[in-house]
């Protein structure tokens, strides 16, 4: 497989999981803060905070509202984690391998980008932003359900699934340090318990992954059990050990790879929270460990087997 | 709202004027290959024709089948024009014109081999010397160069046109990186979407098997023979016109689409860079343009090549479609030739004639091209696309001069030829009219020991009123071809 294909496979995977990972984000923020007491810290600006895009939003906007924040997540071209831009991301990356991947992508990839740019003030807009957002995700659910059900799975397949795991790894270390974040921020109101579940459980819906944490802890949402699932558990495919095993799963599976699976080892004793400290500043440090741990492993990745060697 | 009544009038009051219509012989009278579906179409409403026309559209759309016109900057993506009316040929004429190209590209390759190797039919005094000395595509690197089964022109695009009585006649032959034929195949596909229950009924030439027969030419021409021998597309990326074309055909064969920086030449033998190392590559379909293959040999600047390709090649470690300097003999005054080159080298007469050429290195042709430059087309001798051209009767006075000096600057690169009344067929204009509009036809040519020839190929149509410009740089559109079989013919 060509180094370059592989690369551009590698990302179009990386792209498309940020896609739905955005429009599942927003569409479920607006409940968040339904739900949450007016006194309370949350906005809409966290959203940006998450993704680290405080600096590239503050060049473009200085409200920090509903709108504007939902404009630069959804449509802004300078934002290289927008939907508009990571979708005409796919569409280059797939354009330029469509002989590894199935026909239909490139149908469905197009189809998708017509549709948001065709609706796209739908989503800026709040009254049918759910069903547009909704619209993507199910293309995403769509793309995905293609690749899995008719893909060879060859080396472009392990690529796809490298990146997607990576992006997938990191995405989910953002959203549970945001709900973290957003747990300290609370602690001092006199809801701040109800207010912590409320939090702890958007985290666990933006993962998708409510039904599944209910059926494997069987206790009511509470912060160290989410916490704990969301980083240990080895079922559910958004948490992070989870995103681990399926990267070294396809890394093992590629040639070459001595390199990258020296790097992707991490100290993988289960995640404790068992204290205030390890639910908080701790639990911080430790998510900021994983994420710089996954920039180095993408690092490793590009060199070992994208860069060019003449 | 349509008014229900403009479609069928439409038909009723085509009118083919004087001209050679490819499907109606008369108002309201198609001809027999082509009466089953005029029928079809008629009895259509013309909601119902334009959603069809509707349906195709937004398959192309959301296909992707696209182009890219230099012009418009940033859009890498309009959508590709179609017409949902197709246009029929009768097979038994068809097979005719297939002889005929397969005996065209003989002649060519056999004298692109010549033209390398000895040059006996410049010798023998058919084509003057210096008209090759002057053509831009020749290429002194490829001199005593002998290419598997002596053929450097794997890929012919010939573009052909009927004339007012129908006939066929050969506008010019692409040899280089000729384009078109996946328009061809999704043409077909889209209108197997939009029509299927007139497939159902008319005897339409399938056109699939063209991929297979292209990979099958290709893998021919390895020069390790080995089972899995390794054949590439080399296009030069996105922003070409063609690279919709480019993926899809490495798609359809099953081989790898590279761009230049994926190869890399070490000791005269090309490699494609890989996730495990290096892999050889033994046949490469080559879409750019000779000068840009090799920055060590042509354009020093080229990014879209790969250094030492030129002497991997001519050290017979990789197989060039089409070879290099294969161009040499679609220069268009080497055209004008071409019907002693395939009486020299094969000893019979055209099979399909030549459009009439005047040379304007002829001082008496010359003279003859200025005095009528009102009523030629002049075109440059190595451009491509339509793009450099005079139509003499749509010209300006001013652009007539401009042409004039041209030709008296260089007359060697300048060829005329009469307008001809180019042939028309029923094309959806709006949503409710049906009006005859110019076309031609680009059949493909795959040749290396054996020879396949497209059934039909790529149709082309002028969408403007009178125009002749088919191109699809140029405003152009196209049209499904059908082939079709009516057991006896009109």
């Amino acid at each position: 497989m060509l180094s370059r294909v592989a690369e551009r496979v590698y990302w179009a995977a990386r792209y498309l999981e940020r896609i739905e990972n955005t429009a599942r984000l927003l569409s479920i923020y607006d409940k968040l803060l339904f739900d949450l007491p007016k006194s309370t810290q949350l906005s809409w600006y966290n959203l940006i905070s998450i993704n680290s895009l405080e600096e590239k939003f503050e060049e473009r906007y200085s409200i920090k509202d509903e709108r504007n924040v939902v404009k630069f997540m959804i449509a802004d071209e300078t934002n290289t984690s927008s939907i508009t831009t990571s979708l005409n991301a796919i569409r280059e990356n797939i354009r330029t391998t469509r002989d590894v991947v199935p026909e239909e992508t490139w149908e469905l990839v197009n189809e998708l980008s017509l549709y948001v740019k065709d609706n796209i003030k739908l989503g800026i807009n709040r009254g049918h932003r759910y069903e547009f957002l909704d619209e993507i995700i199910k293309s995403c659910h769509q793309i995905q359900g293609l690749l899995y059900g008719n893909m060879a799975q060859d080396a472009a397949w392990n690529f796809l699934r490298l990146g997607r795991n990576l992006e997938r790894a990191d995405m989910t270390s953002r959203i549970l340090d945001a709900g973290v974040a957003g747990v300290i921020e609370t602690s001092v109101d006199d809801n701040a318990i109800n207010t912590h579940q409320l939090i702890m459980g958007h985290v666990l819906r933006s993962l998708n992954a409510m039904q599944s944490y209910r059926r494997h802890v069987r206790t009511p949402v509470d912060s160290k059990c989410v916490i704990e699932y969301i980083i240990n558990n080895e079922q559910f495919p958004r948490t992070i050990t989870y995103c681990y095993n399926a990267m070294h799963e396809a890394v093992t599976r590629l040639p070459k790879n001595k390199a990258v699976l020296t790097h992707l080892i991490r100290e993988d004793t289960p995640y404790q929270a068992d204290s205030p400290e390890k639910m908080g500043a701790a639990l911080r440090d430790h998510l900021n460990e994983i994420q710089i741990h996954l920039g180095d492993i993408h690092e490793h990745v590009r060199q070992n087997w994208f860069a060019l060697q003449d | 709202m349509i008014d229900p009544n403009t479609l069928g009038d439409s038909w009723k009051h085509y009118d083919t004027k004087n001209l050679f219509d490819e499907l109606m012989s008369s108002p309201g009278n198609a001809r027999k290959p082509a009466r089953k579906l005029v029928s079809y179409l008629k009895n259509l409403t013309p909601e119902a024709f334009a959603a069809h026309q509707m349906a195709a559209e937004s398959t192309i759309k959301e296909t992707g089948v696209s182009f890219t016109v230099y012009t418009e900057e940033g859009n890498i993506d309009r959508a590709w024009p179609f017409d949902i009316i197709p246009r029929i040929i009768d097979k038994r004429q068809w097979d005719t014109i297939e002889k005929g190209l397969e005996q065209r590209l003989t002649a060519l390759n056999m004298f692109i081999h010549d033209i390398y190797n000895g040059q006996k039919i410049i010798k023998d005094g058919i084509v003057p010397e210096f008209v090759l000395k002057q053509s831009s595509n020749y290429r002194k690197e490829c001199e005593g160069i002998k290419p598997a089964f002596n053929t450097w022109a794997h890929i012919c695009g010939s573009d052909l046109v009927r004339d007012d009585k129908g006939e066929f006649f050969v506008l010019e032959d692409n040899l280089r990186v000729p384009s078109g034929v996946s328009y061809m195949l999704e043409n077909r596909s889209i209108m197997k979407r939009v029509m299927p229950d007139v497939f159902e009924t008319v005897d339409i030439a399938p056109v699939g098997d063209y991929p297979a027969h292209l990979l099958e030419m290709l893998r021919s021409l390895s020069p390790r023979k080995e089972a899995k021998c390794n054949v590439v597309v080399l296009t030069p990326g996105i922003y070409n016109s063609a690279y919709f074309e480019h993926a899809f055909l490495a798609q359809q064969m099953g081989v790898e689409l590279v761009e230049g920086a994926d190869l890399v030449v070490q000791d005269d033998i090309v490699y494609t860079k890989n996730i495990s190392g290096l892999t050889r590559v033994d046949v490469i379909y080559r879409r750019i343009d000779d000068l840009f293959i090799d920055p060590d040999v042509f354009d020093k600047n080229s990014m879209l090549g790969v250094r030492g390709l030129m002497r991997a090649w001519q050290k017979g470690n990789v197989a060039l479609a089409n070879a290099p300097g294969a161009g040499v003999a679609d220069d268009k005054v080497i055209y004008s030739y071409i019907p002693q080159v395939i009486k020299y080298y094969l000893d019979q007469d055209p099979i399909i004639p030549n459009v009439e050429t005047f040379l304007c290195y002829e001082p008496k042709q010359q003279e003859y091209v200025l005095k009528n430059l009102d009523k030629l087309v002049v075109k440059p001798a190595n451009e491509s696309g339509g793009y450099g051209m005079l139509i003499g009767p749509h010209s300006t006075k001013k652009e007539r001069d401009h042409f004039a000096t041209l030709i008296k600057a260089n007359p060697r690169n300048y060829i005329a030829q009469p307008t001809l009344s180019l042939s028309t067929a029923p094309t959806l204009i709006g949503q409710s009219a049906v009006e005859p509009r110019h076309l031609d036809l680009r059949p493909f040519v795959v040749q290396s020991d054996k020879t396949y020839v497209t059934t039909g190929g790529l149709t082309r149509v002028a969408m403007k009123k009178g125009s002749l410009v088919v191109n699809s740089s140029q405003g152009g559109g196209s049209k499904d071809t059908w082939i079709v079989d009516t057991q006896g013919g009109e």
